[in-house]
């Protein structure tokens, strides 16, 4: 029962909070706090102890022709993913009593929270995919809720919308690929699914099922050519940002495509286009995030790209190392976030980098967890980032030369802009006024940084990370780590020598400022295709459908009806001597015949 | 039980008519209504195949014609539905101007009607029953309606007429077909024929195509869909949940009723017509939604759009597909009544619903965005609520249809595109939604009161029923179960 309790308590936080504490905010606040450290609670006992399996209850029940249960896994992977979401949610839910404090929606911000952690846990716990499908929408929708939290600003309410949209073209492909599997295997479960001996004999569809299954991810883990939504996703509170790029939103997809590891990786295609994908965002994104100015993007996209690593590592068949990376990075990351948060939240909500500055000795304990969080996202040895992405360059040397140079190069253009953002928010001159009068942030948002900054550090380390997880075995080569840790001290020494003591950027590289323009290309194609297409069926329907085939029908219809008119018939009688006619004929028939 | 379930409105409707207290006549009517038909469903053995609750009395023995009532869980259901939307229609109507009595009459004769449409096991009562849920549709429209009314209440009426017209040349030739000595009115006795072969395949062609273009005019099938938006739009808010939620619903109960049981070679003769048909409901009138300019052609197009899933559902004749056109028919009218009615108390506000003029009215009226929210992302098949298990049901339904795992057939081509539909109805949706409540609230809304503290019990009661049933498909799933394995028995 233990897992229910874990996966329910935030679900009945929301509707408390909805149904009845919505008038007191901080009551509100604190049922949401207390449902998720509960659920925390109940995963950490759900992860030691193993065996317990949970009853499935029937949700459609059509047997034989169609069977869709609710019921739970329970594997390692399951396990530490509950103790990892839980956990970094329950920080960021703590660290929100302090961002939050005086939000007018402080309730509804705190209802969706925990209608958000109802749903990845969701995720994590579902045993087949009509209900990873559930979950995964309901993700889809408290993000949209999330991001649009100050939905009276309209670039807020448009990053909601495009978020929602985009992921929902994701699931398009994802349901097409769940019926697929269904109609191959007959079954949604997945321990069902695995059995099935038509999906092993047809590596065509196969491939088209799987390559189908991955449109969910390419989604939900904002990879190219769909990453669009995530770095707009910037527009809710920054501790949403955390939230959804740590351990939750993104991960899903990651961690769904591990859940389903065993469907793609008999597909050598499919795994190929899966790690050229994981590649291509890596790349793109680490170029795009060289060049922007908000802090808040600039994390988005160091997102984009490591999310970018974990699909490569799936396409190199290695869930571990996809899962490995996933754990390191959903600390580092949260704790980098909230942080942004707690120089955002003191500079009133100022996120141009360029109006930073000098931040080092004014926010002491938010610089010293932040450089953490930086040493680990760059892969500085000895801190838990430098092991994660270890891992997958080492499968992708082994497996696909290009990919690994690329890898490299990623590393390297990671530690570029770190180091760029590092240097220009906390070293320097302070910019503008307010950052010369910042100040430290309150305990309630410092404490979840110093909390976080501990796994950035550690989490790492093969004592620690195998209490969690399953570590890939591949074969260490000291040349890797190496090539590795020169990439990243180019890329420190290489931003360093730029960005030191600047007023503004020395570099301007308008493609990449523009992200390559793909935004631009979407509205443009959105404009052409749908737009045009939507403004035509309109027309058409206007005045082809409803105006010359209807309207031209009932001119004749007028023509026929003029009799009754010259019999003085208003509109009731005409239609009452149809009806009469009708009734008429059924006598008839039914009478003489 | 099923007698007073259908003529409770009735009478209610006639002791309005007398000049009893309007509104509260209509309240008490139809919440008897709804706490009969709750208590029919409660008691309801859904181990049990075939009808229960039967009322029969004879009418004419020559004709064997015989008023004859009595449902399974198809009707059941449909009955739920049309009891809930009713009361919450009725809870929903503001003060009345002109002729109050006559409104309220109006919407309990449609209710009654439809009541007793989906209650009839006898085609002449079920076709009578449904004409006598129009008459009040067009004067609700043309005296009590808004904007181009008097047009729109015509082109509803001459379109309908239409549709039923062509719908009861079906239902005759379908009484001719059958032998004389099993010739009947009682939809027990015919299926019973169907099931004895007596019934030819060419016959059922014909049949068919009349008792689909029928009921598609009835039910907004493109290209018969014009009259729907333009009414909707026109109608006052109660007419259009009534008949957006329940009325409409009764073309797609005829086809699931009368159509799928007793004229499979039929069903299986015009399904590629079919296909194509709903897939111009779902993408092109999904493409015109997105261009639509007001709220209320918006949610009109849109419930046109979401008929041809229902459609698709019944395309697919086999258990999973049917069992979801029959959840979906329940779960679109309650979210559709839901969003026709707040868009109903919108307009009493702001006088306009082009979208353009609204904008951030979620911060003016925090309570009405919250709840037009649920209605719009249950629409939408967003899990949680009933219109995903429906939906879901559906596209597994249709999917499985001739699959053949190394091509696409038809029906998975319509999948596809009707998976493509569900973007495409996000896409409006979420543009609306945008559109009126979020963004930056203009100073003209600035004052705009949020809903009734009332409203909240109609309100809830939707909003509930859409949670539970979606939370809980089995809940109305094993009642529809047993009628449509009897329909599939054979394959």
């Amino acid at each position: 029962m233990l897992p229910w309790f874990v996966l329910l308590l935030p679900l009945a936080a929301a509707l408390l909070i909805m149904c009845v504490t919505r008038a007191s905010r901080s009551l509100s606040a604190y049922v949401s706090v207390a449902a998720v450290l509960a659920s925390f609670i109940g995963s950490c006992v759900v992860f030691t102890k193993t065996g317990a399996l949970s009853p499935s209850l029937p949700w459609i029940d059509l047997r034989p022709a169609f069977f869709a249960p609710f019921g739970l896994t329970l594997d390692p992977f399951s396990r530490s993913m509950l103790v990892l979401v839980t956990g970094v949610g329950a920080l960021i839910h703590i660290y929100s009593l302090g961002y939050m404090r005086d939000d007018e929606g402080k309730s509804r911000y705190f209802a969706s929270l925990s209608l958000f952690m109802f749903a990845m846990l969701g995720i994590v716990l579902a045993n087949n995919f009509v209900m990873m499908f559930i979950f995964w929408e309901l993700v889809g929708v408290s993000s949209y809720l999330l991001i649009g939290h100050w939905f009276d600003r309209p670039s807020a309410a448009d990053a909601a919308k495009k978020a929602f949209i985009t992921n929902r073209i994701g699931d398009f492909g994802f349901m097409l690929g769940i019926l697929m599997v269904w109609s191959a295997a007959g079954s949604v479960v997945f321990t069902e699914i695995a059995s099935s001996g038509y999906l092993a004999t047809n590596p065509g569809f196969l491939t088209a099922a799987a390559l189908l299954i991955f449109c969910g991810a390419v989604g939900k883990s904002a990879q190219f050519p769909l990453h669009v939504w995530l770095p707009d996703a910037m527009e809710g509170p920054t501790p949403v940002s955390a939230l959804i790029h740590a351990a939750t939103m993104v991960a899903a997809g990651v961690y769904m495509l591990v859940r389903v590891g065993f469907l793609i990786q008999v597909s050598p295609t499919a795994l190929t286009a899966i790690a050229w994908i994981g590649t291509t965002t890596a790349v793109i994104a680490g170029l795009m995030a060289t060049q922007q100015n908000d802090i808040k993007r600039i994390l988005a996209y160091s997102t984009l790209s490591q999310l970018g690593y974990m699909v490569m590592a799936v396409g190199l068949a290695s869930g571990e190392a996809a899962m490995f990376h996933l754990f390191t990075h959903a600390s580092f990351k949260a704790l980098l976030f909230l942080g942004a948060g707690s120089i955002i939240y003191m500079l009133h909500h100022e996120q141009d980098i360029w109006k930073m500055g000098g931040l080092s000795k004014k926010l002491r304990v938010t610089f010293l967890t932040f450089l953490v969080g930086t040493l680990a996202l760059i892969g500085c040895p000895p801190f838990s980032g430098f092991f994660s992405k270890d891992a997958i360059l080492v499968l992708a040397y082994e497996r696909n030369t290009p990919i690994f140079l690329l890898g490299v190069f990623v590393a390297f253009l990671t530690a570029f802009y770190m180091t760029r953002l590092l240097v220009v928010v906390f070293f320097g001159r302070a910019r503008t006024d307010i950052a010369r009068h910042g100040s430290e942030s309150p305990a309630v948002m410092t404490i979840p940084l110093v909390l976080l900054a501990v796994p950035a550090a550690l989490s790492g380390f093969g004592i620690f990370a195998r209490r969690f997880l399953i570590l890939p075995n591949e074969k260490q080569t000291i040349i890797i780590p190496i090539l590795a840790f020169v990439a990243m001290v180019c890329g420190i020494a290489l931003a360093i020598t730029f960005y030191r003591n600047r007023e503004t950027d020395p570099l301007r590289v308008t493609l990449l400022r523009n992200r390559f323009y793909i935004d631009e290309f979407y509205v443009w194609l959105i404009k052409w295709t749908q737009g045009l297409l939507a403004r035509i069926t309109a027309f058409f329907d206007r005045w082809i459908i409803d105006g010359a085939a209807v309207r031209g029908s009932s001119g004749t219809t007028w023509g026929a009806g003029y009799l009754l008119r010259l019999l003085q018939v208003g509109n009731l009688q005409a239609y009452g001597f149809l009806f009469g006619l009708g009734i008429i004929g059924l006598v008839y028939f039914a009478v003489f015949s | 039980m099923l007698l007073f379930i259908v003529f409770v409105p009735l009478g209610a409707a006639v002791l309005i008519l007398c000049g009893t207290p309007a509104r509260a006549t209509a309240l008490v009517g139809s919440g008897l209504t709804l706490l009969a038909t709750l208590t029919a469903f409660l008691g309801y053995n859904s181990t049990q195949a075939g009808f229960q609750y039967v009322n029969s009395f004879l009418i004419s023995a020559d004709w064997r014609l015989q008023f004859l009532l009595g449902v399974d869980g198809l009707s059941l259901i449909m009955l739920l539905l049309a009891a809930l939307v009713t009361f919450c229609a009725i809870w929903f109507t503001p003060k009345i101007e002109n002729a109050e009595n006559g409104f309220y009459a109006c919407l309990l004769f449609i209710s009654g009607g439809a009541l007793g449409a989906f209650a009839s096991l006898d085609l002449f009562f079920f076709y009578a029953f449904h004409e006598l849920a129009l008459i009040p549709t067009f004067l609700l429209i043309g005296i009590w309606g808004s904007g181009n009314r008097h047009a729109a209440a015509w082109k509803i009426t001459i379109y309908l007429a239409t549709g039923s017209f062509v719908l009861l040349l079906g239902l005759i030739l379908l009484y001719r077909t059958v032998p004389t000595a099993l010739r009947s009115f009682d939809l027990r006795a015919l299926q019973a024929a169907a099931a004895a072969g007596q019934i030819s395949a060419s016959a059922q062609n014909h049949i068919y195509l009349l008792l689909l273009v029928g009921f598609g005019v009835l039910t907004s099938l493109f290209p018969f869909h014009t009259w729907a938006p333009e009414a909707y739009a026109s109608a006052p808010a109660p007419a259009a949940m009534l008949h957006a939620g329940v009325l409409k619903k009764f073309g797609l109960y005829g086809l699931l009723r009368i159509a799928l049981p007793l004229l499979p070679e039929g069903a299986r003769h015009w399904t590629g017509l079919l296909i194509v048909l709903l897939l111009g409901n779902i993408i092109y009138l999904g493409l015109v939604t997105i261009a639509q300019k007001r709220l209320d052609w918006m949610l009109g197009y849109s419930s046109v759009m979401h008929m041809g899933y229902i459609f698709l559902g019944v395309a697919s004749a086999n258990i999973v597909g049917s069992n979801g056109a029959a959840l979906l028919m329940f779960a679109h009218g309650l979210s559709i009544a839901l969003l026709f009615g707040l868009t109903g108390e919108i307009r009493r506000r702001t006088g306009t619903l082009v979208l353009d003029d609204l904008g951030g009215l979620g911060k003016a009226m925090p309570f009405a965005g919250l709840v037009f929210g649920i209605g719009a992302f249950a629409a939408i098949g967003l899990p949680g609520f009933a219109n995903f298990p429906a939906e879901i049901m559906i596209f597994f339904g249709a999917f499985r249809n001739g699959a053949d795992l190394h091509r696409f057939h038809i029906f998975q081509i319509a999948t596809l595109l009707a998976l493509w539909g569900v973007v495409i109805s996000a896409v409006y949706m979420l543009r609306a939604y945008r559109a009126v409540f979020m963004g930056t609230l203009s100073e003209r809304w600035k004052s705009l009161p949020d809903l009734n503290q009332t409203l909240r019990i109609p309100i809830v009661l939707l909003v509930a029923v859409m949670l539970i049933v979606g939370f809980f498909p089995q809940t109305i799933v094993h009642v529809l179960r047993p009628t449509f394995e009897s329909y599939f028995a054979s394959k």
